[in-house]
């Protein structure tokens, strides 16, 4: 296969980025080691957009961050995903925190983030009621918001694929050899131009080819997320000032009507290691205390932990290396938020390098899934007469019917996997946690598929669900 | 969207609680009747049940659930009452405008009166914050049990089961007899949380090991379950340092506590209990929302399905005589006190005027006691008094109150202590 530019990984940023080249009349194509987009660091995350005050002025997550958020909104409306401008509070529960959060303020000033206030105590509380009353003061950003990392990634995969970008999964980078006029991947590929985007495995990747220039270091983040019942806890992404004790926790609330409890910080070795921990659960629990006293931990529907990719330099490295290569490395927070600046820009360099045409043909907008629940019973009616699926109620916590799963099997990128279903249209996102509807997606995706149920995966190959038939090696 | 219908008594849900309510409630005269059931078939979890042991109480023999409830349905069948099968009711208010939909539609109804009958579903992995990864290979007990004994599938060969409440008890044997090992059975409490019989039937028959207060420490592989560390726990249930060994295994079965489904009835704005997680009722299991009744698991979780069938007739046909207009009007209710070891009843209040001349009255105790006994008191006077070998929070207790004892009482309190 022949293309023009490849990028490898199809988390948030690759696939920024391949939208971004789907505009222009290159052949591009994505390889991703996983089963599925948004597999990695980019399906396990805080799901926030930043307003742009926590960079240093003048560096690229500083940048990127102001503009990512900036284009947030109108990207939501063509691609269509769930995203909320909500604000922000970065609470300060003590007094010689003040001038921290004068700094906080004067440097998101300096970064060019709109709207920034500081408020008192009172302001805060009338609010966010339930934050701890011995709250001092707090930086709030009305340009901060929530975003669902999943909607976002797949809306801007699928957005490529629609355009002809060429997505190719269970295809890890093992060999990049250098040709004349560009590069060689895997013996099979070759392509004028790579974009590493390989998220914790930058570095890896990188290395295939070049010499040492960074390291990354996976930084473990764990989360709490609460159902439902638990939502009106806050409305705000609250965030807590870091302190001589240490970074703290957030508490939002996230586009589904969830509650989000989290992260930890934790470096480690192990590139795959996404266990949560006793320690790490009860350390969010304690920290989190800080800022609201009462939170209904009964409502826990699910723990989770997820891995930021951290540099040695940082700050995002973007940077072009040699001819026809881009690394993309370190996309740690706010790198969700960024991402569709980071796709402008590496666009914009690969555009530059290889003289690309714009493709005339280039279609910006994208349907998102029929989401029934939120449909007013003439549109559910409409739905349900034109496929009956729609009235077959297959996740009862999260009111998902058998039509947005069948959806779901047949997009540009279609859902393989029980965890690919559940990121796109939300079937086990619920309480009982796919405990009722496991078995009615397993067999939705057997008839989309035509696979047997052995052959039904939680998500990459080995996470098959069946092992036997009953009785078989009796 | 059409006009709502009108519909004397709905039934929100086709299970064992749903059915026998329905059959109660048209043998005491209502005519206008509608069990509304998400699933393809009637009889709710029954039909994966496919072990015997039902019916003891109500036929006098052992059934497997699928015959239990085929007894039901077909009365139901023989009554011609009406059931919408594939169809999910996702509103309910405190009108009782109930909004449901199926492949036909949305739909609404304006009910007189509504039966919840939705039951339980399974503290899933999430809410027990087990640590560790997050692979394939972990079920809860009954979603297991719907693969192997519905779809003929075996999701795994090397189990271990978490919790031993009746349905990971089951399935031990059940996996067992489809050809998978069964490493363990761990409990976190010092005592098993199902009953007695499966314990010696399910686990001591087949040779698999019941490890109590134990509990699940870390589940390794990325993929699929490849291990799980299980470590003792003190008498907090924290798990006890040194104490951990690891179990090779590829699936990891829970069975560690069943939750009443009550979205709906949250919706109705109907008070729920604090323990027992279902709404809190009265002595004709109405809610506090007049003409809404409860019974079965959404109501409280039972052990056996003939209490939630006599329970179920309860609600029946104390919601035909609300739509007879045969049911007095509540007048002082009394809240039932409970004390000791006493963790909850259902009902949890009572209206002496409005009770039956004999009232059941089911409740949990939270402690294994030996020799114990039970009291009730009105006001100052013992009223009954029983006592019993063992008594454990794994099998529901009752006791039957009568009218008379209680008709001027002030106050009534349940009881429960070693002797």
């Amino acid at each position: 296969m022949k293309v023009d530019v490849l990028i490898i990984g199809a988390g948030v940023s690759g696939s920024a980025i391949a939208r971004e080249l789907a505009k222009t009349k290159a052949d591009v194509l994505v390889m991703e080691k996983e089963s599925d987009v948004c597999s990695q660091t980019s399906k396990a995350n805080s799901g926030i957009v930043h307003a742009g005050y926590d960079a240093k002025p003048n560096t690229l997550k500083a940048k990127l961050n102001v503009k990512g958020n900036a284009m947030m909104k109108k990207l939501s409306e063509e691609l269509s995903f769930d995203y909320a401008q909500i604000g922000s509070l970065v609470l300060c529960f003590e007094e010689e925190g003040r001038k921290t959060i004068r700094a906080l303020f004067d440097q998101g000033q300096a970064n060019g983030v709109v709207g920034l206030e500081i408020w008192e105590k009172e302001q805060i509380l009338a609010h966010e009621p339930n934050v701890n009353c011995d709250v001092v003061c707090a930086l709030y950003a009305p340009s901060a918001g929530i975003v669902c990392p999943f909607g976002l990634n797949i809306a801007l995969a699928e957005n490529a694929a629609d355009n002809g970008v060429c997505f190719h999964f269970d295809e890890p980078v093992a060999s990049i050899r250098k040709t004349e006029d560009g590069w060689l991947v895997n013996g099979a590929y070759e392509t004028k131009y790579i974009v590493n985007a390989a998220g914790v495995y930058a570095d890896q990747v990188h290395q295939l080819v070049f010499k040492d220039s960074f390291t990354i270091t996976p930084r473990k983040g764990q989360y709490f997320l609460l159902d439902h019942e638990a939502k009106d806890l806050t409305s705000t992404v609250l965030f807590q000032l870091p302190t001589k004790l240490g970074k703290g926790v957030l508490v939002t609330p996230t586009v589904h009507e969830n509650i989000l409890i989290g992260p930890t910080a934790e470096d480690i070795e192990n590139k795959e290691d996404t266990t949560t921990s006793q320690d790490g659960l009860e350390q969010i629990r304690r920290k989190a205390f800080r800022t609201l006293s009462d939170i209904p931990y009964d409502h826990v529907i699910t723990s989770f932990s997820g891995l930021r990719a951290v540099s040695d330099r940082n700050d995002f490295i973007i940077e072009r290396c040699g001819k026809g290569w881009i690394d993309v490395a370190g996309i740690e927070s706010p790198g969700l938020t960024s991402a569709p600046a980071i796709g402008e820009m590496v666009a914009q360099m690969i555009v530059e390098d290889l003289s690309l045409k714009p493709d005339p043909d280039y279609l910006p907008f994208r349907q998102g899934f029929s989401s029934c629940r939120k449909l007013s019973p003439e549109q559910w009616n409409a739905l349900i007469e034109k496929d009956p699926a729609y009235g077959v109620i297959v996740c009862r916590c999260e009111t998902i019917t058998e039509g947005e799963i069948k959806e779901a099997c047949s997009r540009s990128i279609p859902a393989t996997s029980v965890d690919g279903i559940k990121r796109r249209v939300r079937p086990g996102m619920g309480k009982c946690q796919g405990g009722f509807c496991l078995p009615k997606v397993m067999d939705i995706l057997q008839k989309a598929n035509r696979v047997s149920a052995d052959q039904i995966r939680k998500a990459n190959p080995g996470s098959e669900y069946i092992v036997a038939e009953n009785k078989e090696g009796i | 969207m059409e006009q709502a219908k009108k519909k004397q008594l709905v039934v929100i849900g086709g299970g064992p609680a749903g059915l026998a309510a329905a059959l109660a409630a048209r043998k005491n005269g209502v005519q206008d009747l509608l069990i509304l059931e998400r699933d393809e078939q009637l009889g709710g979890i029954l039909n994966q049940c496919i072990h015997n042991g039902f019916g003891l109480h109500t036929f006098h023999e052992e059934l497997t659930g699928p015959e239990y409830a085929a007894r039901y349905i077909e009365q139901i069948e023989h009554e011609k009452i009406d059931y919408l099968l594939n169809t999910m009711v996702i509103d309910l208010d405190d009108k009782k405008n109930i909004t449901f939909i199926n492949q036909n539609g949305v739909q609404r109804i304006q009910a007189q009166a509504v039966i919840l009958a939705m039951g339980c579903r399974e503290r899933p992995r999430g809410a027990l914050n087990i640590p560790g990864y997050r692979p394939a290979g972990i079920y809860c007990a009954g979603t297991a049990q719907k693969l192997v004994n519905i779809d003929g599938l075996m999701p795994g060969k090397n189990v271990v089961i978490l919790g031993s409440g009746d349905i990971g008890l089951i399935m031990a044997r059940r996996m067992r007899l489809e050809g998978a090992n069964v490493h363990a059975v761990v409990e976190i409490m010092p005592y098993s949380g199902g009953l007695k019989r499966n314990i010696v039937q399910c686990l001591d028959d087949f040779d698999i090991p019941l490890k109590l207060s134990h509990t699940i420490t870390n589940i390794e592989g990325k993929e699929r379950v490849k291990k799980v560390t299980i470590a003792k726990v003190d008498k907090d249930r924290h798990p006890i340092s040194g104490t951990e060994e690891t179990i090779e295994c590829d699936t990891l079965l829970l069975s560690c506590g069943l939750i009443p489904e009550n979205e709906l009835s949250e919706k109705a704005c109907i008070q729920i209990h604090d323990i027992t997680h279902g709404p809190i009722v009265d002595e004709s299991l109405e809610t506090n929302v007049e003409g809404i009744f409860a019974c079965g698991n959404v109501l409280h979780v039972h052990d056996l399905v003939d209490f939630v069938s006599r329970e179920a007739e309860h609600a029946g046909i104390k919601a035909a005589q609300y739509v007879l207009n045969t049911l007095p009007k509540k007048e002082t209710e009394i809240e039932i006190e409970t004390k000791g070891v006493v963790r909850y009843c259902v009902p949890a209040k009572i209206d002496p005027k409005r009770m039956d001349d004999l009232q059941v009255i089911r409740f949990r105790v939270g402690k294994v006691l030996k020799d114990g006994a039970i009291y009730v008191w009105a006001d100052d006077r013992c009223i009954f008094h029983r006592q019993k070998k063992i008594l454990t929070p794994g099998e529901m207790e009752q006791v039957i109150l009568k009218k008379k004892d209680v008709e001027y009482a002030k106050t009534i309190r349940i009881e429960s202590e070693e002797m």
